[in-house]
């Protein structure tokens, strides 16, 4: 996997590192211009700026987190590069998990050949394309409100998401119970260190939420995933150490 | 006749759009030529299509939730850029609220634009610096005590995801993931083929919540 860390690699993560943020720039100086013609001051442009920066970090250093988690089977510049363009940690694991799946594989080690990689990284180029094919060519009718999902039924709308991504978390903890064939032995055996590290994870964003709601800090929303992700995966460590299977 | 600003912000995003479009395609496209690896074709349907069918359906939802929200500039802009409902429609909403300005208005646009222009800005940045730091420490965090770690990052994403989606909706989570937990259990071979096994958890939880829906309990 030699590959991964050629200069070449690296100059492509700058390229779309320079991109995304000639894009900002550009479309930053267009608006403030057109946001001083249409009387919003200079002052409350620059509040904008700075407000919007400082919300920013936060959740910024919440993303790379992914980059942590990603970068032991896909290297650092894959995962740089993919969250820096459209799609979330919940995205980016999930589509690389499900194609090393395919192979065999699992994240949290070094994939064993290029193809994998390469397969993944395809699915998660093209797995939320949509956007940027649906935008360019509707964009304008949908803000003339020629084209519109019917808003009808907006809370069946919000079932339906939550539906898809509970589909979707289901047939994980369903990978995750599964029993596993020892690689010694050949024994199936249910494998109680992901269980138990899901449990965790679990038990960690209840307790964050509960610090959430009743003491109010919002700051901890953009870390919660992140923590307990964290805090489950060095249990993680902990149950293996001591022994469980 | 000179275009008015909504046209020119269209004109633009949409050239800006294509080329991230090309951009971001470009990325494998590179990498397989200068290596000679392709995907396998097999495998990489197997997993785009598990993949797509949740993830096509909601980012094309979300392009008509948020559209209307960010405005035209703070569309082009947010959808290159992505993480929107964590970063990008908060930026966008509280540099609204904070000027008083409504969504929907050329105000709003330009204001959303400005937000998730400085937001992308600062993000992008961050991640840069936040990876090239994790270099240096590639063989600690490679190192084979740590393989637990990274060797269960999928229970503990789904452990904490799970909490989120299945406290909002228990009712519709009993049947998929009960369904999974003893399909996996007594077909554990399954456990190679979640890529199928997502959309069929999908179809099964849509057609739940459609019933308990219909039957008032949602």
């Amino acid at each position: 996997m030699d590959f991964l860390t050629k200069w070449w690699m690296y100059l492509l993560g700058v390229f779309v590192m320079v991109f995304v943020i000639s894009q900002s720039v550009f479309f930053l100086v267009k608006s403030s211009k057109r946001a001083k013609e249409i009387g919003i001051s200079t002052q409350q442009i620059k509040k904008t700026i700075t407000s919007s920066m400082v919300f920013s970090v936060a959740p910024a250093i919440a993303i790379l987190f992914g980059v942590v988690s990603l970068k032991t089977s896909l290297g650092v510049v894959i995962p740089w590069i993919r969250l820096s363009v459209l799609g979330a940690l919940t995205y980016e694991v999930p589509a690389a998990e499900v194609t090393l799946n395919t192979f065999g594989e699992s994240l949290g080690t070094m994939v064993s050949n290029p193809q994998i990689l390469i397969t993944a990284l395809w699915v998660m180029t093209l797995g939320c394309i949509p956007p940027l094919i649906i935008i360019p060519l509707f964009l304008k009718k949908i803000q003339s409100g020629v084209v519109k999902i019917q808003k009808k039924d907006t809370k069946w709308g919000e079932i339906f998401m939550s539906a898809m991504f509970l589909g979707m978390i289901s047939a994980f903890i369903g990978v995750v119970v599964a029993p596993k064939k020892d690689v010694v032995s050949g024994e199936m055996f249910v494998s109680a260190v992901p269980i138990l590290t899901m449990l965790s994870s679990a038990v960690l964003m209840i307790v964050c939420g509960l610090i959430i709601n009743k003491y109010k800090q919002e700051w901890l929303k953009n870390y919660a995933i992140p923590i307990s992700m964290a805090g489950s995966m060095a249990l993680a460590i902990l149950f293996t150490t001591i022994g469980v299977r | 006749m000179e275009k008015t600003y909504n046209e020119k912000v269209h004109g633009w995003g949409r050239i800006w759009m294509v080329s991230a479009l090309a951009m971001m395609v470009l990325v494998p496209l590179v990498i397989s030529v200068v290596i000679g690896v392709w995907p396998d074709p097999g495998k990489f349907l197997q997993a785009f299509f598990g993949i797509a069918v949740i993830y096509w359906t909601v980012t094309t939802i979300e392009v008509f939730t948020y559209a209307p929200m960010l405005g035209s500039g703070g569309t082009y802009l947010g959808f290159v850029t992505g993480n929107l409902t964590s970063l990008k429609v908060p930026s966008a909403l509280n540099a609204m609220n904070a000027l008083d300005i409504k969504s929907g208005s050329e105000q709003g646009d330009v204001v959303s634009t400005i937000a998730i222009a400085a937001s992308s800005i600062i993000t992008t940045i961050i991640i840069f610096i936040g990876a090239m730091l994790l270099i240096p420490f590639e063989t600690i965090l490679d190192s084979p005590a740590l393989t637990p770690a990274f060797g269960n990052i999928i229970p503990a994403l789904f452990g904490a995801l799970g909490v989120v989606y299945i406290s909002r909706n228990w009712k519709i989570a009993i049947v998929p993931v009960l369904f999974m937990i003893i399909l996996f259990s007594v077909v554990p071979s399954l456990a190679s083929s979640v890529g199928i096994l997502v959309p069929v958890g999908c179809l099964i939880a849509i057609f739940a919540a459609r019933i308990l829906y219909k039957k008032g309990a949602l």
